[in-house]
């Protein structure tokens, strides 16, 4: 027994998540080779101007569309304030009509109950929904170790799966890749696939369908995600646009789905207000092509053993932070990744993480924490921006993640301890906080003139600075600042004239001119 | 009206035109134009770069030099550093300030303004009596288009102005790149950006690139000038200063 001291211990931190939440290096390390693949660019160039477009269309002619987002942002966050108690309702609905509800800590856990579930059935094959949370914990790879073939069903998704690659955004996986790499993957990885195969897209998927059909006819178990799970009915959601999900949902026998504990929704009409967030904000669509819903277990029509895995990872450690808790609220439509300018520059494997973007650069670091090391890849993240806004203007449930980022650099700053920048921000803040040291300053930045060059621009500046100087010119200090011209004889002779000019003018000019 | 002139520690110290303009401006238009003269900085770098201890002095100093009753606006060439004084400021002061501090910086965030809006909305003017005949592209800046919402007042200011030819600039709503900090800190993708925002400038074929914020045209006019494109940039506040009688001499930017 320990005696109370007066001051108790903070309460243990919930843990952060596992799984492909870190890259190997920093965004600057990382955005540096991305920046130069110039295939990437075009793709992600051209592919996000056209999706802007089309969502800005689309979202344009709704008049209550304003009115819709603040409905999505109010439903998730009342979710997020009362997490536990709908989660308990979930599983019990979904208990009741016959599936089974598992809970899962964090990507480890998931990973071995999805193993131990498929391995029950004898079978060593599944079929796979497109889906963000097996991504996140890194399901294909674990089930590939156990000796378990997960197929992607996804056609983007079984690119990059057929390539051994990893998906660079949430919604077009395979936006990094162009028709005549995507021929020679399939050429190279499907077996008994036309030799003479085109590079027509209509070729192209025809050649992945009927390879897809085999394994639909096939499979005994698929493994999903969800976009939405209904609290009050215990229905699950999943929308896409390819008709893949709705094979996988309905043919095998064993249905297992990964979801994380962001995902409920209260009540079965809210979808109303998501099922036209989502598709409008995602894909520039009024609506997404196939939208399939199903409740437990059904006798006699579609799977007939139903599994929900409950994740974590990392989720509860976010919904502590009363600020970074509003990542919580994204339905992964993508849309703060198509208009960031600096994603459609980087795109999306600079992010080291599932999540890319906007959203990526705050939700990765607080499932995963940014200070699992010195200089940890994370915590380059919330940096990974220029604070533009054009993310939090675009987001159907309103997420304000410039002010997230900002809070998460702060966040960041107080557990560096002493650094360089902070002793330098901390110097700056010193003289700034003082108007005359501010004042003498100002005099000493003005003799910077001298390092100016004839035309009065700098174009090589030291490090840190070097990386500004490398396409910028920087104009040389002024002879006198603002305040010493507002001081000086000229700057009053300026101020008077300017000041009689002003009272001759008003009592000149008529008021309806003004 | 008494309008207190925040000058922004960039502009006091780099550009000093700028205010310069924005004071003579105001004094033109018959207002009363006051330099509290312990005024420095306010803190925008800081709470950007994740600081937010730091800063707690200059956030209390604006607060004291502008917080006084007989100041009925309080007035910045500067979108960004308005968006810091009205989102910022209670950030910093809520969490490492006292209720004295709190108080005085939502006093003074309710009468501070970006010179766009504190002109059309505040002011009541368009029309400034400036006179500009150069060929004119708008940049609207991240701040002032989605923080501040300033919308078109800015090209409203410029609609009036004398003799301006002013053209659009494609794709002007997208970020320049500069972002403070992060034009260092990730200065490849910055420039990334900003090369685009050149590329589009350029194609207008504008004497001139006006923006309503220095720390953005810093960086568009230093890429600008390093590829020799011959448009130079400017505030918006330089073009509404500049009049018949004194009207602004463009040097004609390198190529
Ligand atoms: S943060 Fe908002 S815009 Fe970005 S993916 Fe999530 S819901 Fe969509």
């Amino acid at each position: 027994m320990s005696t109370f001291l007066g001051m108790p211990a903070a309460p243990p931190r919930s843990p952060f998540g596992t799984g492909n939440l870190r890259g190997d290096r920093t965004f600057p390390e990382a955005a540096h080779g991305e920046l130069r693949n110039d295939q990437l660019r075009h793709n992600l160039g051209r592919a996000t101007r056209t999706i802007r477009t089309k969502r800005l269309n689309v979202t344009g002619e709704l008049p209550d569309w304003e009115r819709l987002r603040d409905a999505g942002s109010a439903v998730k966050t009342d979710t997020m304030n009362r997490l536990p108690e709908l989660l308990e309702q979930l599983e019990q609905k979904v208990t009741e009509r016959g599936g089974t509800v598992h809970w899962a800590r964090d990507g480890v856990e998931a990973n071995e109950i999805v193993t131990r579930l498929i391995r029950a059935t004898g079978s060593s094959d599944v079929i796979k929904v497109k889906s963000m949370a097996t991504q996140e914990i890194g399901l294909n790879e674990h089930l590939e170790a156990a000796g378990i073939t997960p197929y992607e069903t996804d056609l983007a998704e079984l690119i990059v799966q057929l390539a051994d690659d990893k998906p660079s955004h949430i919604l077009v996986p395979a936006i990094h890749r162009n028709r005549d790499e995507i021929r020679q993957i399939f050429l190279d990885e499907i077996p008994g696939v036309d030799p003479d195969l085109d590079n027509v897209p209509a070729h192209l998927a025809a050649a992945a369908r009927a390879y897809l059909r085999e394994k639909f006819m096939t499979a005994r178990v698929a493994v999903s995600g969800a976009n939405f799970g209904i609290a009050e009915t215990g229905t699950l959601a999943v929308v896409e646009s390819e008709g893949n999900g709705r094979m996988c949902l309905t043919l095998p026998d064993t249905l297992i789905t990964v979801m994380g504990i962001e995902k409920v929704l209260p009540r079965y009409q809210d979808l109303e207000v998501f099922l036209q967030l989502l598709p409008r904000s995602s894909t520039g669509e009024r609506m997404n092509p196939y939208t399939s819903m199903w409740t437990g277990v059904t006798p006699g029509d579609g799977p007939q053993d139903f599994h929900l895995i409950l994740l974590d990872n990392g989720r509860t450690a976010a919904l502590a932070d009363t600020i970074g808790r509003e990542a919580l609220n994204c339905i992964r439509c993508s849309a703060c990744l198509n208009v960031c300018p600096v994603y459609e520059r980087a795109g999306g494997h600079a992010y080291g993480s599932t999540y890319p973007g906007p959203i990526g650069a705050v939700l990765t670091p607080q499932l995963a924490g940014m200070h699992a090391a010195k200089n940890d890849p994370n915590s380059s993240l919330p940096y990974a921006s220029s604070l533009c806004g054009a993310c939090f203007d675009a987001c159907p449930v309103k997420i304000d993640i410039p002010s997230m980022l900002v809070e998460l650099r702060h966040q960041h700053t107080e557990q560096s301890g002493t650094t360089v920048e902070k002793l330098a921000m901390k110097a700056a803040a010193g003289v700034m906080g003082k108007p005359k040291l501010f004042t003498a300053a100002q005099k000493a930045a003005s003799l910077g003139r001298v390092v100016g060059g004839r035309d009065g621009t700098i174009s090589r500046l030291p490090a840190p600075l070097s990386g500004w100087s490398d396409s910028r010119d920087t104009a040389a200090p002024p002879k006198q600042s603002f305040r010493s011209w507002l001081a000086s004889a000229e700057g009053a002779e300026t101020m008077r004239a300017a000041a009689d000019e002003g009272a001759r003018l008003t009592a000149e000019t008529p008021e309806e001119d003004q | 009206m008494r309008i207190g002139l925040f000058a922004t520690c960039l502009g006091d110290t780099l550009f000093p035109e700028v205010v310069k303009s924005t004071a003579v401006l105001l004094a033109r238009l018959g207002h009363d134009v006051v330099f509290p003269p312990d005024q420095t900085c306010c803190g925008q770098m800081h709470v950007n770069t994740g600081y937010q201890r730091e800063p707690v002095p200059l956030v209390r100093n604006f607060a004291e030099q502008f917080g006084d009753s007989s100041i009925d606006a309080v007035v910045m060439p500067s979108g960004s550093c308005v968006g810091s004084v009205r989102h910022q400021h209670e950030i910093v002061a809520e969490r490492y300030g006292d209720a004295a501090l709190r108080a005085g910086v939502a006093t003074v965030k309710a009468k501070t303004y970006e010179l766009s809006e504190l002109l059309v909305d505040v002011l009541g003017v368009t029309r400034v009596g400036a006179y500009f005949p150069h060929r004119v592209t708008y940049h609207p800046t991240c701040h002032s288009l989605r923080m501040l919402r300033v919308g078109d007042k800015p090209l409203k200011l410029l609609r009036a102005v004398e003799d301006i030819d002013l053209v659009e600039l494609p794709e002007a709503d997208s970020c320049c790149g500069f972002g403070g900090t992060f034009a260092v800190k990730n200065a490849e993708t910055s420039t990334a950006m900003l090369q685009d925002k050149m590329r589009n400038i350029s194609g207008t074929k504008a004497d001139v690139c006006s923006a309503g914020d220095s720390s953005c045209l810093m960086h568009i006019g230093g890429g600008l000038s390093r590829i020799r494109s011959g448009t130079r940039t400017l505030h918006l506040a330089q073009i509404l200063g500049s009049t018949r009688t004194a009207p602004y001499a463009l040097m004609e930017a390198a190529r």
